[in-house]
């Protein structure tokens, strides 16, 4: 087990070097870069500058692969993910700040996902084409259909206009407040879990009723359990295996997703940092945030492939 | 109902009623092909300790009645229409969900086909053989597991103790098999219905299987309903036999008694179709001509009637009754044979 998790982990460097380079090219191929920026935004340092001397200054003037190298050294050796291209502040600083907020996000919105969708799921499978059936699949095709940028839309628009009520627009650090913390985090937690159960629903309603129709299921009928135990202790470990890829794979839209929302609701996590630094083009912010997004999802995938073995006992990691 | 089997009188008997009476047990499935029913009308008792085989090819409907006695047909699809299962009196289609999940596994309880699929391959053996000793006996999972591990011993898997915590996965297709005899023994039921339990095994294994079963059984005086569409098996551990065709019983008499002298034209075919060692040398094996009925476009008269070599108009017309032909033998033709 300790030895897979290694390999895993050592499998991981390749994987993120080349996310790196694509991370870290890319974002300077965006057409308008960064002294074009700051030579037209009037800034007064600026201003007296000339677009050589910014480049200089920056380190942008130095050929692409040198920079690279001096980015990823940085970060290997001193844990520095360079300074901001415009606040000259650290970015690890930066992204250490924003990053548990996004993180908070995500993962309550993966237990609001889970919440939904697993009941729901099996209440749909057990019950197959009965009118609850129906109910809970329409909900989950509103659900997928309905863009949450739209949901967190209209959140905040229309309980103002009817109530006067609006979200906190001062935000509150878990650490300070948990409950204001968690009273700003719920509404655009639930709007993306409920984004995301929508397919876990199908999912584990699909697998429930492969499931459901296998000979140990009837074994289990046939010693006298009932509904039940047969669908909590013979059924249910047995259909999650699919639903825990499934989560693995939604890790990326679970982030993706915060980003948007965070936008939305004034949540100054990693998305809202993201969005800024891309419309001033400040590379080291971008390419810092793309990484750890990177490490989160392999890390991610990887806790998904251990819970195989948990849920599976065919699974053996050697 | 003059026409019903009577219970053996080979095997002992609770005070005057047989252990389970079938009663014109009547199931059927809806297909795409419209509804087709897979028991018709079927009766037949098994005594307290008795064997009673209930022999016929895939499709006769022997699964299902099985199935039906325990409520376990899938509905939908399935339904069980009409009839009773008495047993210990009780009519077990009338029961409530409750009263009809204390039955299943304590008192009757069922082995499957496919020993494979049929255990849960995310839980440990010791569990599920556990399972229902800690359900109906409301003993703690200690206790149920120490008696698990006692009817692992007994239906002879090596080193019982440890094998609690293996997975069906770390089983042998035979093993697996005596996991589930162990399962179904766990509350000392008074009927075991086994499905076909050998049809998914090595023919070395099928022998063991069997004999553990019928051991097994002897000794806790469980009645044993064996389905199985095997002659053999039927000749060496049957006490009675009831032949289905086409969702009906053809035939039914006491294991002898039928082989003696089949009375029914399906039954002698059957006969003629499997190798005997004290047969003649060089007589052929005989195949039944065509093919088995299909169930959802039966006949109006008998369901044998198209492969039969006898067959009269009488036969294509009407249904033929169940009609005594000897001591406790019962067959269903027009035909003197």
């Amino acid at each position: 087990m300790q030895a897979y998790i290694a390999r895993r982990l050592l499998a991981l460097i390749p994987t993120l070097f080349f996310a790196s380079v694509i991370v870290f090219v890319t974002v300077r191929l965006i057409p308008g870069d960064i002294i074009d920026l700051m030579l037209s935004s009037n800034d007064i340092s600026a201003g007296k500058l000339s677009r050589d001397q910014l480049e200089a200054a920056l380190g942008l003037d130095q050929p692409m692969y040198s920079q690279y190298f001096r980015w990823i050294g940085a970060i290997l050796i001193h844990g520095d993910f360079g300074k901001s291209l415009w606040q000259n502040a650290p970015v690890a600083e930066q992204l250490l700040m924003r990053l548990p907020i996004t993180f908070e996000l995500g993962f309550l919105a993966l237990l609001v996902a889970l919440a939904v969708a697993i009941p729901i799921g099996v209440y749909s499978a057990i019950r197959q084409d009965t009118a609850g059936d129906y109910i809970a699949r329409s909900f989950s095709i509103l659900m997928l259909a309905v863009p949450s940028f739209w949901m967190g839309t209209m959140v905040m628009v229309f309980p103002s206009i009817w109530w006067g009520w609006s979200p906190d627009v001062k935000f509150v650090h878990f650490t300070q407040d948990p409950l204001r913390n968690l009273g700003q985090m719920a509404i655009p937690a639930v709007i993306l879990g409920c984004a995301l159960s929508a397919v876990t629903m199908r999912l584990t309603r699909t697998m429930m009723l492969e499931v459901l129709r296998q000979d140990y299921v009837r074994t289990a009928w046939a010693k006298g359990l009932d509904e039940r135990l047969v669908v909590t202790r013979h059924a249910l470990r047995n259909a999650l295996i699919p639903v825990v890829t499934l989560i693995g794979l939604q890790a990326p839209l679970l982030i993706g997703g915060a980003v948007i929302l965070e936008q939305i609701f004034v949540i100054p996590g990693m998305g809202l940092l993201l969005l800024e630094a891309v419309s001033q083009r400040d590379y080291p912010i971008i390419t810092g945030v793309f990484l750890i997004v990177g490490v989160a999802v392999m890390l991610i995938n990887l806790l998904v492939d251990l819970s195989y073995g948990v849920l599976d006992p065919k699974v053996r990691y050697r | 109902m003059d026409s019903l089997p009577e219970p053996s009188t080979g095997a002992p008997r609770l005070a005057g009623a047989p252990l389970l009476q079938v009663r014109d047990l009547v199931t059927t499935f809806r297909t795409d092909r419209g509804k087709v029913v897979a028991v018709d009308r079927v009766s037949f008792d098994v005594a307290a300790g008795e064997t009673v085989a209930i022999v016929g090819e895939s499709g006769s409907g022997k699964s299902v009645t099985a199935l039906s006695i325990l409520r376990l047909i899938p509905n939908p699809p399935g339904r069980i229409e009409q009839g009773e299962v008495l047993f210990e009196g009780r009519d077990l289609l009338k029961l409530d969900d409750a009263s009809i999940r204390a039955v299943r596994g304590d008192s009757i309880a069922m082995i499957f086909q496919e020993p494979m699929s049929s255990l849960n391959p995310a839980l440990t053996v010791g569990m599920q053989v556990a399972e229902p000793i800690n359900l109906h006996r409301k003993r703690s999972w200690t206790a149920a597991f120490a008696r698990a591990r006692d009817l692992l011993s007994k239906v002879s898997i090596p080193d019982a103790g440890s094998r609690l915590g293996s997975y069906p996965h770390q089983f042998s297709g035979g093993m697996r098999q005596r996991v589930m005899i162990a399962m179904a023994l766990a509350c000392d039921p008074k009927l075991i219905i086994a499905d076909e339990p050998t049809t998914a095994l090595d023919v070395t294994v099928q022998a063991q299987i069997l004999a553990l079963l019928k051991q097994l059984t002897r000794e806790s005086k469980s009645a044993l309903i064996l389905i199985t569409h095997d002659l053999g098996v039927v000749a060496r551990y049957a006490d009675r036999v009831v032949v289905m065709y086409g969702g009906r019983i053809v035939e039914t008499a006491p294991a002898a008694d039928l082989y003696a002298k089949p009375r029914h034209p399906y039954t002698r075919g059957l006969m003629a179709s499997i190798p005997r060692l004290d047969g003649e040398t060089g007589s052929r094996l005989v195949p039944i001509e065509g093919q088995p009925p299909d169930l959802a476009n039966l006949p109006p008269g008998c369901a044998f009637a198209p492969r039969c070599k006898h067959v009269s108009e009488r036969c294509r017309a009407a249904l033929p009754p169940l009609e005594a032909v000897g001591a406790r033998h019962y067959r269903a033709c027009f035909h003197d044979a």
